[in-house]
């Protein structure tokens, strides 16, 4: 929360101890423990809100807006997979576990990305039968954890994706604080329930690159060749990361920038770790470029992506498509002071206070006690969200977010959203310009390039 | 009863190549012996096979072999690299001589038998599946097992069962050092009657219930508490 203005105006609060390091510190001091928490990085980072596109005038030719074609369709795994993911939209719902996420929410999210011809994606706990009857395109995560992890099930999803890290924890495993650990999550993932599960943030049968590889031989071997193989990874080394990804064999790459979202992770972890979004899917893309694989390997980004801007900033950068949690969860209903029941909007700001939190503010997922209903495992929480409610609500988003794209890639005269390139980009920062390698507006700037 | 007898098929894992091999494993019919030759250690030998068949691999195999199998019976005579049987769901894997890293890593079912030694991590992340290793395994073996059994006829290197869940570890010989979270316990009758039964399944004769030690998790990590001291 904000805080408000002090009585007296020669109070002077500390840039370096504010109010809310001075609760931190007392919440250490209190607990002995980190924070866990969900969500990704909360602070201010360089982003996609730091370009800016310049589009048609004189020198270009706009696209009509309403009336001629701009294309979306999409395809991963285009390498080696006999069956690569066709995509009616760049843009595909990232992988979010059952267990962290409620039954309900898992079938809402499976129907959007069905009704609008995109893919979803399991999570660490397994594929339920509920998401795979709902997901037209299904990506199958292989995690550290393993929990729940089933050949049958490989046989079942459309791609394959082996999950080295993600943006919020690079480096760490996972976290399902043991309220969220109901009958059905413990049976699925092999644990007692009720246990704070731990998952581990190494694979259990390889370890490096070389590893990777014949990991990688493994999953194509028992599925016939005929999967997309994706390796996604938290935005660290990127550069290095990609091009080894890239050596070990994988059709996709899936970059996931500091912004990313999580169920439950110490809060160090997700602020203190990582590079943003923005410089990351620059650096893999040049990776993939430098690798001579473009057009071949192709590149998903991921890490707060919320607009249609910020998709068409991404695909103008090198990405194939992106991928969204958080925002997902919040056309769900995540933050909203409200949830439905039977057509009524039902106040649910007290459950928000009863955590000590408010609609706006929350990022509570850890605590399986989520006041609308998307990220918890209590009967009572799950019923606030009707799965086909949900799922009309995410449709409209990735529909909305479509029109956005769309509206962009054709004012920059565009015919295919995937024409988008780093020439119809201006950065409004100097860091924006470094990081993203795009000259600062008003000057044929990008900082490292001389002048 | 005609009992109908399946000619004995051959690979050459040379000649053919892995996936080869593996399309010919897949196709055959339930009952199949088969001998794979010329191995040379080939990774990914025989993953994902879900048909009861019986495969001979004659020579040392790579990674992962049985990875990902439910139901056929492997008999290895050679050894093998990491992840043998890793996230095997049933079937039989024995191995006459040692394994790499990770053996039986995420089983679920199943049971993978070395007669000789294997590396570190052995039954790591285990989900169910047995593994009996007649010889010793290496350091963080058995590592955030969660269900299923780890029999050692030998040693057991450091750190052995940390951050075990609900797994059980019998060891024949010494233990180097627990892991976190990891105790000595009594072996109670249901551990007796277990040991008997896997001891008579794997052929190893030179362990049963009175010289192995039990170790399981002493769930003092299931739920986080740091002003306990806990070793998180």
């Amino acid at each position: 929360m904000q805080n408000s203005e002090p009585v007296n105006p020669a109070l002077r609060e500390s840039a370096t101890f504010p109010n809310e390091m001075i609760a931190h510190i007392g919440n250490m001091a209190r607990s002995g423990r980190y924070e866990i928490r969900g969500w990704g990085a909360k602070r201010q980072v360089p982003s996609f809100d730091d370009l800016s596109f310049i589009t048609a005038s004189l020198s270009r030719y706009p696209l009509e807006g309403y009336r001629e074609r701009c294309e979306t369709k999409t395809v991963l795994g285009t390498r080696y997979a006999t069956k690569p993911l066709e995509l009616e939209i760049p843009i595909t719902i990232a992988g979010m576990s059952f267990g962290s996420l409620s039954a309900n929410a898992k079938e809402a999210l499976g129907r959007a990305a069905t009704a609008v011809g995109t893919s979803t994606t399991t999570g660490d706990g397994g594929m339920t039968e509920e998401e795979r009857r709902a997901s037209a395109l299904l990506v199958y995560q292989c995690l550290p954890s393993r929990y729940g992890f089933n050949p049958a099930h490989l046989r079942l999803a459309d791609a394959i994706e082996v999950v080295v890290g993600q943006g919020a924890k690079p480096g760490g495993g996972g976290m399902l604080l043991g309220q969220k650990v109901s009958e059905r999550v413990a049976q699925m993932r092999t644990l007692p329930a009720g246990v704070d599960q731990r998952s581990a943030s190494r694979h259990p049968d390889w370890t490096g690159p070389d590893d990777l590889t014949i990991k990688i031989g493994e999953l194509r071997e028992a599925t016939n060749w005929e999967k997309p193989i994706y390796v996604k990874f938290g935005a660290t080394r990127t550069f290095n990361d990609v091009k080894l990804a890239i050596a070990a064999g994988a059709d996709v790459i899936v970059v996931d920038g500091m912004q990313g979202g999580t169920g439950a992770t110490q809060d160090v972890f997700i602020e203190h770790t990582g590079i943003p979004t923005l410089p990351a899917v620059r650096l893999a893309a040049e990776a993939i470029r430098e690798a001579g694989m473009t057009g071949q390997v192709q590149l998903v980004v991921s890490g707060g992506i919320r607009t249609g801007a910020d998709i068409a900033k991404a695909l103008a950068l090198g990405a194939d498509a992106v991928s969204i949690g958080v925002g997902m969860l919040i056309a769900l209903g995540c933050n909203s002071p409200f949830y439905e029941s039977d057509g009524t909007r039902v106040d649910a700001t007290a459950d928000y206070r009863a955590l000590g939190t408010e609609p706006g503010f929350c990022h509570e997922c850890q605590t399986g006690a989520c006041p609308v209903g998307v990220t918890t495992q209590t009967p009572r929480l799950t019923e606030r969200l009707d799965p086909a409610v949900g799922a009309l609500r995410v449709t409209n988003y990735l529909k909305a977010l479509t029109m956005e794209l769309t509206t962009l890639a054709r004012a920059c005269g565009k015919n295919s959203v995937h024409h988008l390139e780093p020439e119809d980009l201006v950065a409004l920062t100097i860091e924006a310009a470094a990081m993203a390698k795009v000259p600062l507006a008003g000057t044929s700037w990008i900082p490292g390039q001389g002048f | 009863m005609e009992v109908k007898a399946h000619p004995l098929a051959t690979a050459d894992a040379r000649v053919l190549g892995v996936t080869a091999v593996n399309r010919f494993l897949r196709s055959l019919p339930a009952g199949t012996e088969v001998n794979v030759t010329e191995v040379r250690g080939i990774h990914n030998l025989g993953v994902g096979l879900t048909n009861s068949i019986q495969i001979n691999v004659n020579g040392n195999a790579g990674y992962y072999l049985a990875g990902l199998c439910d139901g056929p019976s492997f008999i290895v005579n050679g050894s093998v690299g990491w992840g043998v049987g890793e996230n095997l769901m049933s079937g039989v894997v024995r191995v006459r001589g040692n394994a790499s890293e990770s053996a039986a890593a995420s089983a679920h079912g199943g049971l993978v038998v070395i007669e000789g030694d294997a590396s570190s991590r052995a039954a790591i992340s285990l989900k169910g599946g047995t593994l009996a290793v007649a010889g010793s395994v290496g350091h963080m073996s058995a590592f955030m097992a969660q269900a299923g059994t780890l029999l050692v006829g030998g040693d057991a290197g450091d750190s052995l069962g940390d951050s075990l869940y609900e797994a059980i570890i019998y060891v024949g010989g010494k233990i180097r050092s627990l892991g976190a979270d990891a105790q000595i316990e009594e072996m109670g009758e249901a551990d007796v009657a277990l040991v008997h039964q896997l001891c008579a399944a794997t052929g190893f004769d030179h362990i049963d219930p009175n010289n192995v030690s039990k170790v399981a998790s002493a769930k003092q990590l299931y739920n986080f508490d740091a002003l306990k001291d806990q070793r998180y």
